[in-house]
């Protein structure tokens, strides 16, 4: 049994030793042997980000789906003055992305793995990023939490800004500042959370009722810190200018997880933490979310960059997420979690296949292509898949996510789902333009008479990317299995928490049936 | 006073005798040397070695029950001894990073090290300050030591300046605080802090008293360079030679810190509701002017010379909650705060070219490339100076933070995060322009001593459980004061 080994713990900081690892070996090495130590950095980095997915597999066997708490529950007292002590642990909801993390970190090194700028830096960085994001989704302590949530802006600020492109700098300041500045304000929350109820334990707070008008603002706090990081309309401008910056591995990381952590934190913290809350800004969350599906789906019509293009579209797919979770209906916040994980794969590997052409023409104008299904077919029929994948094609696991969480939104409001199934129209539209426009017809421009087909490297990638899209598409239930049974007590929790609002609906309900 | 009493009082007093005879004792040593170069490396070293030793002693002390001697004037209780070490220790880095410095600029002289020295005599007395005389005898003997170490460089017409501008604007809030003082003196009857509590407890509502309080304080919040009295802070550190403005943004703060804290706790606790206004009012200005002062700075000096306004405004944070929590934040945040600062400067001081020292934030274009270790140390001090979590400053603000929030100045807490994005901006700046620049020419091996001390203070800034330690510390010396 794993009970008694640290294996939270050891997946999460293994990759930062990692790290270390590769900083010391820079350090020990003189600065001709170069190419050698790029070589071991790589080595060092793709090993580790294996061995850790290794673990994580480990864990998700030993995972017992039937129990709705935390398991492999790590406690260490650490900070008794701030009340913060370093607790880890996973339940339903955080453990598949841990899995999603360590999964995706192997890919985006193997995808790297022909940089030749700055290799170490750039090896240890991701390595700190998995680090980070890991603990995210493993701390059970609030700061902890916190740390963890604000910490990943440093490696993600440096992958921008020393790997991206053109325009990196303002981007990586972009990205920085903006979720620095909804995070604080989430910090000032927590501390008044901490004085409140002394302690910042998390599962302890999951069960603290906080006076109504307090959750107001600790809510409209957390939100703050979350609806930047998801990113949700409004306040989704950074991402674009991130992503189409960052290098192809950054923009795996930046969609394919960092995104989920609002996702996660507001079913982590803003739900069950502040039902009521929650329940009164649901509406709100709505507006906001079909706006982020409708209006932003519209947008990705009118680009010309291709990875612009795939980023306005996972603000409109997160989207989904944020509709679904405020559903809080089964259906709907099993299919956020289903389409945050879903997302994490398909944007990974569309950005991947925006990266395998970007190496070979580099550039990201959909104009300057048109007919690679003639030079690269295997690419096409690959991208084919992956697109159809964004577009919630049935059969892939893009559709079960959207399928579940419209659902979801149907039994609370018809026009809410109305709204949203609108998106999947527009995302269908723009999807399929940009692909034909990339891969069929003609090949006008000379400069792709050189395409290439994949290399074996993107096959795997790829590969095995597209194995779990479809797989998932066909069958959910591996993934609906491990989070219900968290899910539901996460439901109970938060109707249990309505006191006021169910006598008023118990009386409202026969007079509504009278009426008919 | 009969001689055991006095043998009982001056025993108290130890860490200070030391560093008296040792600072006479290095000038005669200094004057009797031949050559000049010669005293100044040795007497660098002795000095070093004195407080080093002095801080030993007051770890020594600390182990017994302190107390307070001539007739209460000058108290030794857990806060002072904890404060004495962090600014012995604190004076040693110092002098550290002065040496090599003050050799390549021509600058080696003997008396750089006594002047030092009598500087940190002078903080030692104002952190142990339990009357209005001796704080005003600490904070003078510190200053005066502290102004002629701005313009050390005196054939440099900057330092020169520096120099003038620290005096006249210094002189000026020491008079501030005499008045101050004399009106506290005036109303209270007495000039000991035990009995301005009395007097300030008995009538919380005594104009006089407050008029004397406004005064007092904003004479030391010129030494903590807190807005709206900071106007000098960026010049003299630009204008003062670097291991000097490192010496500046260390010790002293720390010291006159920790002195307005125990004057506000202490005898003018009584009238929490009342300073709590003023210290809000400056920590509000001191985040402001930090923070967008410091977003145009090109030199690097006074860009940690706003950024030393800013984090002082963060302190002051802590200080308006009026509570013994909020005191142990001061403190925790404060010792962050010089662990940081040092490293920094260690780092800036390292910035040497053939043809000199450069201290122009471009200049660390590509360090990345050129100076990896160098580059990675920066790095980890300037996120933990800005308050990003995975490094300790973080934790300094979280608890300031927490002190505040506890004592219900939420709105004050929301302003300070707010204030911390800010100033956060000017820090990435930095950072871009080491990690994303290309660079612009390599830097010479940096001197040992910036290196050892950049090295060993970026460790610090990201072992987190270090943390545990030092609050440990700090709660234990914060025990006594304000609880």
């Amino acid at each position: 049994m794993l009970g008694q080994l640290p294996i939270l713990s050891a997946i999460t900081f293994l990759p930062a030793l990692g790290a270390v690892a590769i900083l010391l070996l820079r350090a020990l090495m003189r600065s001709e042997e170069g190419a050698v130590l790029d070589r071991n950095a790589k080595g060092i980095a793709l090993f580790v980000t294996l061995f850790v997915f290794a673990l994580s597999l480990v864990m998700l066997v030993e995972f017992d789906a039937g129990q709705a708490g935390f398991q492999f529950v790590e406690s260490l007292p650490w900070l008794p003055a701030l009340g913060i002590s370093y607790k880890m642990g996973v339940d339903g909801i955080s453990v598949l992305f841990v899995v999603l993390t360590a999964f995706l970190l192997p890919i985006c090194i193997l995808s790297s793995w022909k940089l030749e700028k700055r290799v170490a830096d750039y090896m240890a960085a991701f390595l700190l990023l998995e680090t980070l994001v890991i603990g995210v989704f493993c701390a059970l302590d609030m700061f902890l939490f916190y740390i963890f949530f604000e910490g990943s802006l440093i490696p993600m600020f440096l992958i921008i800004g020393v790997w991206g492109g053109q325009n990196r700098i303002y981007a990586a300041f972009k990205f920085f500042l903006y979720t620095f500045l909804g995070s604080v304000l989430m910090l000032a929350a927590m501390i008044v959370m901490f004085t409140q109820v002394g302690t910042t334990d998390i599962e302890v707070l999951l069960t603290h009722p906080f006076a109504r008008d307090l959750q107001t603002w600790l809510w409209l706090a957390f939100f703050a810190s979350f609806a930047v990081k998801m990113p949700m309309w409004p306040v989704h401008t950074w991402l674009p200018d991130a992503h189409v910056q960052a290098p192809t591995a950054g923009s795996v990381i930046l969609a394919g997880i960092l995104l989920k952590l609002g996702g996660y934190g507001f079913l982590r913290f803003s739900i069950p933490m502040f039902p009521n809350a929650s329940e009164f800004f649901a509406p709100m969350v709505f507006v906001l979310s079909i706006i982020a599906i409708v209006v932003t789906s519209l947008i990705a019509f009118r680009q010309t960059d291709i990875k612009k293009l795939i980023a306005y579209s996972s603000v409109a797919h997160m989207g989904f997420v944020t509709l679904g979770i405020f559903t809080m209906t089964e259906l709907g916040v099993q299919g956020a979690i289903f389409q945050m994980l879903s997302h994490g794969v398909i944007s990974a590997a569309l950005f991947l296949c925006i990266g395998v052409i970007y190496d070979r023409f580099h550039t990201r104008e959909i104009s300057f292509y048109g007919g690679l299904v003639h030079k690269m077919p295997v690419y096409a029929a690959v991208f084919g898949l992956f697109a159809m994948a964004n577009v919630g094609l049935p059969g892939t696991s893009g559709f079960i996510g959207e399928i579940m969480t419209m659902t979801g939104a149907f039994q609370v409001d018809p026009r809410v789902a109305a709204g949203a199934a609108l998106g999947v129209i527009f995302s269908a539209v723009y999807m399929l333009v940009a692909y034909k426009k990339v891969v069929f017809g003609v090949i006008t421009n000379p400069k792709l008479e050189t395409a290439t087909d994949l290399n074996v490297r993107e096959w795997i990638n790829l590969g095995v990317l597209a194995v779990l899209a479809v797989y998932f598409g066909f069958f959910s239930t591996p993934i609906t299995d491990t989070t219900r049974a968290s899910v539901d007590q996460l439901i109970q929790q938060y109707q249990s928490a309505q006191p006021v609002e169910a006598p008023v609906a118990a009386t409202a309900a026969p007079a509504e049936t009278a009426a008919h | 006073m009969t001689v055991s009493t006095l043998l009982a009082d001056l025993q108290l007093l130890t860490p200070e005798l030391v560093l008296a005879v040792g600072a006479m004792a290095l000038l005669l040593i200094g004057v009797y040397t031949k050559g000049e170069a010669k005293a100044a490396q040795r007497i660098m070293t002795l000095a070093t070695a004195l407080l080093v030793v002095t801080a030993g002693l007051s770890v020594w002390m600390a182990q017994g029950p302190g107390g307070t001697a001539f007739h209460g004037a000058f108290v030794l209780d857990s806060f002072a001894m904890y404060a004495k070490t962090v600014v012995y220790l604190a004076g040693a880095v110092a002098l550290v990073l002065a040496g090599q410095y003050l050799r390549a600029e021509q600058l080696a002289r003997f008396e750089y090290p006594v002047l030092v020295t009598l500087a940190v005599l002078g903080m030692s007395f104002m952190v142990s300050a339990n009357d209005l005389i001796t704080l005003y005898l600490g904070l003078e003997l510190q200053s005066l030591a502290l102004y002629v170490l701005a313009a050390f460089n005196r054939d440099s017409l900057r330092a020169s300046e520096a120099g003038l501008k620290y005096f006249v604007l210094g002189a000026l809030s020491s008079g501030l605080l005499l008045y101050g003082a004399s009106l506290v003196y005036g109303f209270s009857g007495s000039t000991s802090f035990d009995a301005i509590a009395v007097a300030a407890a008995e009538g919380s509502q005594n104009l006089g008293l407050v008029f004397g309080l406004v005064f007092v304080v904003a004479g030391l919040a010129f030494k903590i360079s807190a807005a709206p009295f900071h106007m000098w802070t960026p010049d003299v550190y630009e204008g003062a030679p670097t291991p000097v403005a490192a010496f500046f943004a260390t010790a002293p703060k720390l010291a006159a810190m920790v002195l307005l804290a125990r004057v506000l706790m202490e005898p003018f606790g009584p009238m929490t509701e009342q300073w709590q206004q003023i210290t809000m009012v400056m920590a509000v200005l001191s985040m402001a002017f930090g923070s967008f002062g410091a977003l145009m700075q090109s030199n690097i000096k006074r860009l940690m010379g706003y950024s030393s306004i800013g984090n002082m405004g963060y302190v002051l944070v802590g200080l308006s909650a009026g509570t013994a929590l909020g005191l142990w934040s001061v403190l925790f945040y404060m010792t962050l705060y010089v662990i940081g600062v040092a490293g920094a400067f260690a780092v800036i001081l390292s910035m040497r070219r053939s043809e000199g020292m450069v201290e122009r934030i471009e200049d660390l274009a590509g360090l990345s490339q050129t100076r990896p270790a160098l580059a990675w140390s920066m790095t980890a001090l300037m996120f933990s100076i800005g308050g990003m979590p995975f490094m300790i400053g973080f934790f300094g603000k979280l608890f300031v933070f927490y002190a505040a929030v506890q004592a219900g100045l939420i709105w004050l807490v929301i302003l300070a995060v707010i204030f911390s994005t800010i100033s956060i901006a000017y820090y990435l700046r930095v950072i871009k322009v080491i990690w994303f620049d290309e660079p612009s020419g390599d830097f010479l091996p940096a001197p040992t001593g910036a290196a050892i001390i950049s090295r060993i203070a970026a460790l610090i800034a990201v072992s987190m459980p270090v943390v545990g330690i030092i609050i440990a510390l700090v709660v234990n010396a914060g025990a006594g004061i304000g609880g």
